[in-house]
């Protein structure tokens, strides 16, 4: 016993001891392999959540219409003679939102790109707890099986729509839904959440205390400073969403009325009084619009990065960047009150929160116009991943603009809970950030995994995912102006709609073109990654230190001592010098300014 | 449609595999590196963001005229004013939305590599950044302001002389009460309420009744309990069950016995009750009169949704929720208007309360005052059920009268 102890801790003795299959691919503590494990665990769930949709684009398209195709994946209990069942429609619809807002654009943006770049870019060895490291990711993988196997089990997944709003969730007596599958859609959530924070803590600690020696907060790239920002509201906002989420789980499973009061449900007056649905309503958008911006500020610090090194320009107003960030983590957290204009809160405290939710458009307009700043008198170089961020400045602005009017109480009234806001947050925040995501992923493949993803691929990848993401989105505007409520599984029971649904087939098209589009991105990313070209170390001639570490990866990242920073991260293009970039490792010549 | 979608499909297959041969192919062929981009690749993305902004614009604006008369025109008097404002918050979206998106992809195409060029450093100039900062800000000043004052004007307070009408929503249908001739609403409790009674309205028989039934039921679980405390035959757990049973039952009495009795002008909210009027499916509401809806719900929470008239609010277990609302168009001259002879207003539910979701609605009337008036007192009114007399009655503590507490203080 003694000197099994002992060898141990001469293993640790030792900086790069022997590692076997489990310690390298399964329980890595290493940032880079935690970052691949993130980044395959959300692809996986991705195409799940993206074939979902198309199931119940399908239905939308085209209702009553007979697809075997949907009796094939769901069989004849959810789609009998492959007509989706109406219990199953919103089954999908919920595990759809679910699945996108948290383990892809939550777990999988964030853990991905956070785990890769943050040691990467402030020069450290790796992160500051590489244990708490391996612990976020497996809390991640188990939630992300539990939800999956959410599917599987009698009476379906969670049906309540993804907010999963209490009474209808809290009672398996209102919805086969809300049974085994709303327990277990719960349960995952609650890991998600413990991810989520081991992760948030574990980037906020390594991004405050191991920079680099010159590496100033006022230096680092904003893919840092965006995920510094995202790490802090996560930490703050996610606990709320557990507590949230575990009075539920006591509400429906020991008796207590947190939630509920005064209901009469299948011929039964329930015992429980006192409580209130809203109150899970405030608990949970008190995370909920924080969340928004977990989601889409880590895309806009990856596109801020991608838009620089591509236009070979200075990123426009750094510091108005950084404080837009901040202004915008900040309001994030005072503004969850415009999701309950409706919901009988009084109307002087919706007055508050449309004050306070319209201010967040000012910081917001900010980063917009420094984008197209940026691009203006560059030299703008169309890599797969600076036409995603391209992309992406378009979306955030498009969908970014009607939230004006989601934010207007009088004009919620309107459009609240219809297709409008499908289409408003489906691409202000669901198009952007996986925009971000895909910028990113084309971006530092060469830096993941030492190859390069296939340009070509790329190109067509983009074009069809815009076309397709606007063709489904877009018009969903209109549909909802006409009065068409989400959730609805078919919109055949109303006249007053017919001349608008004639749009649903066209966006059920582009959403089956879009969905297939991905495949272009699967097969160049599951082949490029063993058969792709090989990087060299910078392959975009950018900036930041994670492209002066080696193309092959290693514990601890540089060979040698750390680098020392002497420059901010933009010194593209500057006529001091000779290249169009300037590493941020490179001293500053005798009487240059550092910026 | 199904061969449509089946074309796409295998087209998609098929331009999939297509690029995948291409991609081999390019492969084997190409010398430089990936991440080398081509001056034809620069090009053709460049003038790619020209296509697309293009394509992006004219179907934006074909959208618009093909689909931007979204309603008819509002049939409430708020209505009016919230189309006005969504009027103008969509003039100034629209004309942002295109400007912006305008330079997004013009620079895009206008900026594209050059070899040899050299981009300008341009880092920052506080001038530009102070006028993007305020612009938006002013703007939003305006929305604010603007927003603000036309919501106050549709929240405030019901005045005096408002119709009241109350919608009860439960999975999947909506129910209109209206308060009858004494122009108050009987007491409801959803400790009452049965197939025949299904707004729970309180009633001193309909009390007796389900104070009746509950003791049945209770005294019946009591005798299998005692049974099987001679014969011990059920297992442990069921007894569990059955003791449960009784606790919650005779809490349920305790709730019915702890309903108010309260009086509004004069008459016990227990029987001003008797007048009200129940209607499904079709809800009539007369013309250019306040209406305030007051909104219960059943089970879970729904959402009265009546797009004609651009109003909306959730309809919570538990909690009252209050809307008000004057119609200013009746269902005549709407047909008129939109030149369709079918036409009806229409109340949606809009928050997702289970399978039958989608099919939760209700036909709304407007009319004139009068006919409003014949309709109403044409509609059935509630009934309690008739309930012999019992000698020991059950109301071990009769009620104590409130009358500051409302009639609308439902249990």
């Amino acid at each position: 016993m003694e000197a099994t102890e002992n060898t141990h801790a001469q293993d640790h003795g030792h900086h790069h001891h022997k590692e076997s299959f489990i310690s390298k691919y399964v329980f890595s503590m290493d940032h880079k392999m935690i970052s691949k494990q993130f980044l395959i665990t959300a692809i996986v769930m991705g195409v799940v959540a993206v074939m979902l949709s198309i199931f119940f684009r399908l239905q939308l398209g085209w209702p009553g219409e007979k697809f075997q195709i949907l009796n094939a994946f769901l069989g004849d209990k959810w789609a009998p003679d492959g007509i989706l069942d109406r219990n199953a429609y919103l089954a999908m619809v919920t595990i759809h939102g679910t699945i996108m807002v948290f383990f892809v654009l939550t777990g999988g943006l964030s853990g991905t790109f956070a785990n890769l770049l943050i040691p990467l870019q402030i020069g450290a060895r790796d992160m500051a707890s590489g244990f708490l490291n391996m612990l976020s990711y497996w809390f991640f993988a188990v939630s992300s099986i539990i939800m999956l196997a959410s599917l599987f089990v009698e009476g379906g997944a969670a049906s309540g729509g993804w907010t999963i709003y209490p009474p209808l969730s809290a009672l398996p007596q209102a919805m086969p839904g809300s049974g085994m599958g709303m327990t277990l859609w719960l349960i995952s959530m609650v890991l998600f959440v413990a991810s989520s924070l081991l992760g948030g803590l574990n980037y906020v600690v390594t991004i405050i205390n191991l920079r680099a020696k010159g590496m100033k907060m006022t230096r680092l790239p904003l893919t840092i400073w965006a995920i510094f920002v995202t790490a802090i509201l996560g930490v703050l906002s996610f606990p709320v969403l557990v507590s949230a989420v575990v009075l539920l789980l006591m509400d429906r499973s020991m008796g207590t009325a947190f939630y509920l009061s005064d209901i009469f449900i299948q011929g039964e007056a329930l015992d429980v009084t006192g409580g209130s649905p809203l109150l899970f309503q405030h608990l949970f958008w008190f995370l909920g619009h924080p969340e928004v911006y977990i989601v889409l500020l880590p895309a806009l610090g990856i596109s801020s990065e991608v838009i620089a090194t591509n236009s070979r320009k200075p990123i426009f107003g750094y510091k108005a960047m950084i404080g837009s960030i901040l202004a915008i983590g900040f309001l994030s957290f005072i503004v969850w009150g415009h999701h309950m204009y409706i919901t009988g809160m009084n109307p002087f405290l919706g007055s508050v929160f449309v004050f306070t939710t319209l201010l967040i458009a000012i910081p917001s307009a900010v980063k917009a116009f420094n984008y197209i700043t940026t691009l203006w008198q560059g030299n703008v170089r169309f890599t797969p991943a600076m036409l995603f961020s391209i992309g992406l400045v378009s979306t955030f602005v498009t969908g970014g603009l009607t939230g004006i009017i989601l934010a207007d109480s009088a004009l919620d009234v309107n459009v609240h809970d219809t297709y409008f806001v499908v289409a408003h947050f489906h691409i202000v925040m669901g198009m952007s950030a996986i925009f971000g995501m895909f910028a990113g992923v084309y971006h530092w493949f060469p830096k993941m995994y030492g190859r390069m993803l296939n340009t070509k691929l790329g190109y067509a990848h983009f074009w069809l995912t815009l076309v397709c993401g606007f063709g489904v989105f877009f018009p969903m505007h209109f549909i909802g102006m006409a009065g068409a409520p989400r959730r609805y599984y078919s919109f055949s029971e109303f006249e007053f709609l017919d001349w608008v649904m004639d749009l649903n087939p066209y966006i059920s098209i582009f959403a089956l073109v879009g969905g297939a589009a991905q495949i272009l991105f699967l097969v160049n990313f599951f082949h490029s990654i063993f058969y792709g070209q090989k990087a060299s170390q910078n392959p975009w001639q950018s900036n930041t230190l994670e492209w002066t570490t080696p193309v092959q990866h290693m514990h601890g990242n540089w060979p040698g001592a750390l680098p020392e920073v002497h420059r901010w991260a933009y010194d593209y293009s500057n006529p001091e010098h000779e290249e169009d970039f300037v590493p941020q490792v490179v001293p500053l010549k005798p009487g240059e300014h550092a910026h | 449609m199904k061969l449509l979608i089946l074309l796409v499909i295998i087209l998609a297959v098929i331009a999939i595999a297509q690029l995948t041969k291409v991609y081999e192919l390019s492969r084997s062929l190409r010398k430089n590196k990936e991440e080398e981009i081509s001056a034809a690749d620069n090009k053709l993305n460049a003038n790619l963001m020209l296509v697309w902004m293009f394509l992006f614009f004219v179907g934006t604006v074909f959208l618009y005229v093909r689909y931007g008369d979204y309603l008819p025109v509002s049939a409430s008097e708020h209505g009016a004013d919230v189309d006005k404002l969504m009027n103008v918050n969509i003039w100034m979206v629209t004309v942002s939305f295109f400007i912006v998106n305008f330079f997004l992809f013009y620079f895009a195409w206008k900026y594209q590599f050059k070899k040899g060029r050299k981009a300008k450093f341009f880092a920052h100039d506080n001038r530009l950044e102070m006028l993007w900062t305020l612009v938006p800000g002013v703007l939003l000043a305006f929305v604010i302001v603007y927003g603000l004052i036309t919501w106050n004007k549709i929240t405030g307070p019901a005045s005096a002389d408002a119709i009241q009408i109350e919608l009860y929503s439960r999975q999947f249908d909506w129910t209109a009460r209206y308060p009858g001739e004494n122009k108050t609403f009987g007491t409801a409790s959803y400790n009452l309420i049965s197939t025949s009674n299904p707004l729970g309205l309180v009633t001193k028989e309909g009390i007796r009744a389900k104070m009746d039934e509950l003791d049945a039921q209770i005294e019946n679980v009591e005798h299998q309990l005692a049974e099987n405390k001679l014969m011990p035959l059920m297992p442990e757990s069921y007894v569990a069950t059955l003791e449960d049973k009784v606790s919650r039952l005779k809490r349920h009495k305790q709730r019915i016995a702890d309903i108010d009795e309260n009086s509004v002008n004069g008459i016990s909210t227990w029987e001003s009750g008797n007048d009200d009027r129940l209607v499904k499916g079709e809800m009539h509401i007369p013309v250019n009169k306040e209406i305030e809806f007051i909104f219960r719900s059943q089970d879970v929470i729904h959402s009265a949704f009546m797009p004609h008239f651009r109003s909306q609010m959730n309809s919570v277990p538990g909690v009252a929720t209050r809307m008000k609302m004057t119609p200013t168009v009746t269902t005549a001259e709407m047909r008129k208007i939109t030149g369709n002879d079918s036409f009806n207003y229409i109340l949606l539910c809009n928050k997702v309360c289970g399978a039958a979701h989608f099919n939760m609605q209700m036909k709304i009337v407007v009319e004139s005052e009068t006919d409003y008036n014949a309709w109403v007192a044409k509609q059935k009114m509630f009934k309690a059920p008739e309930v012999k007399e019992t000698a020991d009655t059950t109301l071990a503590n009769e009620p104590k009268k409130d009358t500051l507490a409302t009639a609308m203080g439902a249990k």
